[in-house]
C-alpha cells in the first residue's frame, strides 16, 4: 500500500466511524513497500522466476532490433552510480538502450551528485525528474533497500557494498546453463543437481560471491567457497543453505564443473598479513593445476582480472574459459530486468521484492 | 504542593522488603505515610485511586543520552525526561558524550539547572578523561562537587592499560564508580552489527563477542590492582562478558553491570533488510547471547536494566546502515519490555524486577536515598497497571527521537502515574 492509500484509507475510516481525529501517522520508513520489479538480492529470486527472467534474456537477445526498441521507448531509467564501474555500467546502458529507453547517468565522478546531499534525497530528486527506474552502484551494504523504500520505483542493484550484485549472478548463471546445454525453459529447483561450484579467492569482500552462493543452491546447486582464512572466515558457510566451505583449491577443482575466480586486491592481502608468492601457490588458478585437476571445468571470472594473480593469462585466454561468455550474456540479463522492472504489473507474477 | 493520597494499591519496595496493600500518602515532596489500607486521614490531599494498580519505587536508569548541550535537535533535557517520566523513571543518569563533553564542573552544574526543564531527576556522569579522548584525567573531586555520580567516557572506551589504571586510582578514594563501555575498538573497526553469518550474508563488517568480553577481562584485571576502586561494565551484552563479571564478583572484586531491554528481548535477527532501528552499539547479538543476558538477569548477576536511550533525529537514521549512527530510544518501553519478557515469559517475580529498575541500579551506583519507599524519602513514586496491554507507538513518544525496533509491539505493564520528589510528571 502507498502512502497516499495509506492515507485516504484513514481518511475513510474516520469518515465512517466518526472516531475522534487521530494523529495521522504514516507507516515507518523501514516498513515502506520495496517495488515488485526491482532486483536487490538474489535470494529473492525463485527458480521458477529465475526461469522467467531467462527466458525473457533468450527472446530479448533473438528479437528484431526494431522491434525491441519499441518495448521500454522513452520510458526514463536512471544509472546513480557512487563507485566507477565500466563493465557492469556500460552494460546496463547497453540494455537500458536496446530497449528504446533513456538514460540518465549521475555519478560521484562526474560530480553530478550533490555534495553531501542524502542517498535519499537523491533517489526523491530523480523520481520528480522523471524517472521510472534507478540501476544504483554503491558502497554501501544494503543501499538499495533505501533508495526504493524512498522512491518506490524499482531499482536494479548494480552492486551494493560487500553485499550483492544480482544482475552478475544471473548472467554467470546464464553461461553456466549455456556450458552445461541446459535450455531456459527447463530451468527448475533441481536444474543444477549434482552441480559443485567453486568460488575461489576474496570472498570476504565480494558482493558477486554472495550473489552466486545465495542464487545457485536456489537451483540446486552445491557452492564451495575457497579461500585462506582471512578472506573466508568459517561461517561463510551459515549464510543460506548448500554452501560449504574447502580451504584445499585442488581438492575443491576435483569435484567442480564450475569453478569461479575472484579478483584478489593485492593491498588486501598486504593488510591481512597473507603472503602474496603463498597466495599464488595455493588459489592460482593456473594451467597445471587445471589441467590436472579440472581439466573438463568451465572457468569463469566476473572480472576486472587481475592477470598472474588469482589466475594466469593461460587459462583466462584458454580453451576452458567462459570469461568472454560472462560478458556478454550481461546485455541480455539487463535487458530482461529491465524489461521486468518497468512492464506493467500485469504481465510480472511474484518475484523480486 | 498538594498532596498526593495514593489509595487502595498494592504497594511493592524492593528494598523494604515489602509488598501488600497500602495507602501513601506523598506531602512536601516526601513520602509522609504508608499505611493499612483506609487508615490514612489526609482530607487536604488529592487522593489518586490506585485499585488494581502496582506503586513501586519511581523507576532508575542509570544510562541515558540526552543530548544537552549540544544537539537539541535529537533530544533535549526537557523532552527525554518527559519520555522518561511517562517510562515511570524519576531518575535518570545522563552520559558524558554531549557537545561539548560534559567533562567539567560548569557543563555537569548546567545539566542540572532548573531552567533545562527536566521533569524528574537528572544526575550526571562525567566523562573519565578530558574530552572522552583517553588521555588526560579531567577533576573527579570537582566534578563530584558538582554533583556527577560516576565517570565513563561511554562511546569511547578507555583502551590504554595505564590510563585506565589511572582512572580507578583516582576515582576509588572519591567513591566514583568507573563506567566503562566495554569494546576493544581495535577489534570493530568498521564494523556495523555483531559478527558472524548473518554479518557475512548482509555483507556488513561484523563486532566479534570477544571486543567485549576481552576489554572487560582486561578491566577486571586492572581492578585487582586498585584497592576500593569500582567497575561497572555498561550495556554488557555477550555471554563471555558476563561469565567474567560472574567469576571476578564471586572473587570479591567490585564489580557490576547493565543489561539493556533490547539485548534481552531482540537478536540480530531483528536487523532485517538493514533496518537502521536496529543497530546500536554493543550491537544486537545472536539468540544464544540473548539468553545468557536473561540467565544473568535471573540468576542475579546483572545488577540493573538501564535503556542506554540513544535518541536520533529521523534524517540520521534513514541512512546507509553502515553510515547511521548507533543507538534507540529506550524510555518509555523499559517497564513494558521487562514485564513482558522477564515476568511474564520467564516467571520473574514482580519485586525482583523491579529491583532492577529501582533498588538494585541506586545501590549499584551508590545512589544513596533513592529507588526505594522508606519514610521520610523523597517521593519518587510510580503507579502503574500490571495487565494491561499496550501497544507502543513510535509517533506518540514523548521523546523528541522515534529511532526504536519496538514500534508497534505489544507491551505489558503500563505506566499510569509518575510523582518526582512529589511533583506529579506524568498521569494518564
Ligand atoms: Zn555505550
Amino acid at each position: 500500500m502507498t502512502q497516499q492509500e495509506d492515507r485516504e484509507e484513514m481518511a475513510l475510516t474516520r469518515a465512517t466511524v466518526r472516531k475522534p481525529p487521530q494523529k495521522l501517522s504514516s507507516p515507518s520508513f523501514f516498513n515502506l513497500p520495496i517495488h515488485p520489479g526491482s532486483a536487490i538480492s538474489a535470494k529473492d529470486f525463485s527458480a521458477a522466476e529465475v526461469r522467467r527472467i531467462l527466458e525473457s534474456a533468450d527472446a530479448l537477445e533473438k528479437e528484431n532490433p526494431m522491434r525491441r526498441a519499441n518495448r521500454l521507448a522513452k520510458r526514463r531509467v536512471a544509472l546513480l552510480f557512487y563507485e566507477s564501474s565500466t563493465r557492469t555500467r556500460t552494460s546496463f546502458e547497453l540494455a537500458a538502450k536496446a530497449l528504446g529507453a533513456d538514460t540518465t547517468l549521475v555519478s560521484s565522478l562526474s560530480s553530478s551528485i550533490e555534495k553531501g546531499e542524502s542517498l535519499k534525497d537523491t533517489g526523491i530528486t530523480l523520481k520528480a525528474l522523471g524517472a521510472e527506474c534507478i540501476i544504483l552502484r554503491s558502497p554501501y551494504s544494503g543501499a538499495p533497500y533505501l533508495l526504493a523504500r524512498a522512491t518506490g520505483l524499482p531499482v536494479l542493484n548494480a552492486g551494493d557494498g560487500m553485499a550483492e550484485h544480482p544482475s552478475q549472478a544471473l548472467l554467470d548463471l546464464r553461461t553456466i546453463l549455456q556450458f552445461l546445454g541446459i535450455r531456459s525453459s527447463a530451468v527448475t529447483e533441481k536444474t543444477l543437481r549434482g552441480v559443485t561450484v567453486t568460488i575461489c579467492g576474496d570472498i570476504l569482500h565480494s558482493r558477486v560471491a554472495r550473489s552466486n552462493a545465495l542464487l545457485l543452491p536456489q537451483l540446486g546447486a552445491k557452492v564451495m567457497l575457497c579461500g585462506p582464512r582471512e578472506l573466508l572466515p568459517e561461517y561463510a558457510a551459515g549464510m543460506g543453505p548448500g554452501i560449504v566451505v574447502e580451504r584445499d583449491f585442488e581438492a575443491a577443482l576435483r569435484q567442480s564443473k564450475i569453478v569461479m575466480m575472484l579478483r584478489i586486491q593485492a593491498e588486501r592481502l598486504a593488510g591481512l598479513q597473507v603472503d602474496l608468492d603463498d597466495y599464488r601457490s595455493r588459489y592460482q588458478a593456473s594451467a597445471e593445476r587445471i589441467v590436472k585437476h579440472a581439466p573438463k571445468a568451465l572457468i569463469m571470472h566476473p572480472g576486472p582480472i587481475i592477470r598472474g594473480l588469482e589466475i594466469t593469462a593461460e587459462v583466462a585466454d584458454g580453451l576452458q574459459s567462459g570469461i568472454a561468455q560472462q560478458v556478454h550474456n550481461g546485455v541480455p540479463i539487463r535487458m530482461a530486468l529491465l524489461e521486468r522492472a518497468l512492464r506493467g504489473d500485469k504481465a510480472r507474477k511474484g518475484g523480486g521484492r | 504542593m498538594k498532596a498526593l493520597l495514593i489509595r487502595g494499591g498494592r504497594v511493592i519496595d524492593p528494598a523494604g522488603g515489602r509488598d501488600e496493600p497500602r495507602d501513601v500518602l506523598l506531602r512536601d515532596g516526601k513520602i509522609a505515610a504508608i499505611e493499612n489500607p483506609g487508615k490514612i486521614k489526609a482530607p487536604d490531599a488529592e487522593v489518586f485511586n490506585a485499585k488494581g494498580l502496582v506503586v513501586a519505587p519511581g523507576l532508575i536508569d542509570i544510562h541515558v543520552h540526552l543530548r544537552e548541550p549540544g544537539q537539541g535537535y535529537k533530544e533535549t533535557i526537557a523532552t527525554g525526561t518527559a519520555a522518561a517520566a511517562a517510562g515511570g523513571f524519576t531518575t535518570v543518569c545522563a552520559m558524558p558524550n554531549t557537545v561539548p563533553v560534559n567533562d567539567a564542573p560548569e557543563i555537569t552544574r548546567w545539566m542540572q539547572a532548573p531552567e533545562r526543564g527536566a521533569s524528574i531527576r537528572v544526575l550526571p556522569i562525567a566523562a573519565a578523561t578530558r574530552g572522552s579522548m583517553g588521555e588526560a584525567l579531567t577533576d573527579y573531586a570537582a566534578l563530584k562537587e558538582a554533583g556527577a555520580i560516576a565517570v565513563t567516557d561511554d562511546g569511547k572506551p578507555i583502551l590504554g592499560d595505564a590510563i585506565m589504571l589511572e582512572t580507578l586510582r583516582a576515582a576509588a578514594p572519591l567513591g566514583l564508580p568507573v563506567i566503562q563501555h566495554a569494546e576493544d575498538t581495535r577489534l570493530t573497526g568498521g564494523g556495523s552489527m555483531n559478527a558472524g553469518a548473518l554479518a557475512f550474508r548482509l555483507g556488513l563488517r561484523g563486532m566479534p563477542v570477544e571486543a567485549e568480553s576481552s576489554l572487560v577481562e582486561r578491566d577486571i584485571a586492572l581492578l585487582r590492582q586498585v584497592r576500593g576502586a569500582h567497575l561497572h561494565v555498561a550495556h554488557l551484552s555477550t555471554r563471555k562478558a558476563l561469565d567474567a563479571v560472574r567469576a571476578a564478583r564471586k572473587q570479591g572484586l567490585h564489580v557490576t553491570c547493565e543489561v539493556t531491554p533490547h539485548h534481552f528481548a531482540l537478536t540480530e535477527e531483528r536487523i532485517g533488510l538493514y533496518d537502521t532501528n536496529a543497530k546500536m552499539n554493543p550491537p544486537l547479538r545472536a539468540e544464544s547471547d540473548r539468553a545468557a543476558m536473561i540467565e544473568g538477569i535471573l540468576d542475579g548477576t546483572v545488577d540493573a536494566i538501564a535503556t542506554d536511550h540513544a535518541p536520533h533525529a529521523t534524517h540520521e537514521k534513514e541512512q546507509e546502515f553502515e553510515r547511521a549512527p548507533n543507538g534507540i530510544t529506550g524510555l518509555e518501553i523499559a517497564l513494558g519490555l521487562a514485564m513482558q519478557v522477564l515476568h511474564v515469559r520467564h516467571k520473574m517475580p514482580l519485586a525482583r524486577v523491579l529491583a532492577l529498575l529501582s533498588s538494585r541500579p541506586a545501590e549499584a551506583l551508590g545512589l544513596k536515598g533513592l529507588g526505594g519507599l522508606a519514610v521520610g524519602s523523597a517521593a519518587n513514586v510510580v503507579v502503574f497497571d500490571p495487565a494491561e496491554k499496550w501497544v507502543f507507538r513510535a509517533a506518540e513518544s514523548r521523546s523528541k527521537s522515534k529511532n526504536t525496533p519496538f514500534d508497534g509491539w505489544e507491551l505489558q505493564g503500563r505506566v499510569r502515574l509518575t510523582v518526582s520528589e512529589g511533583r506529579i510528571a506524568y498521569r494518564r
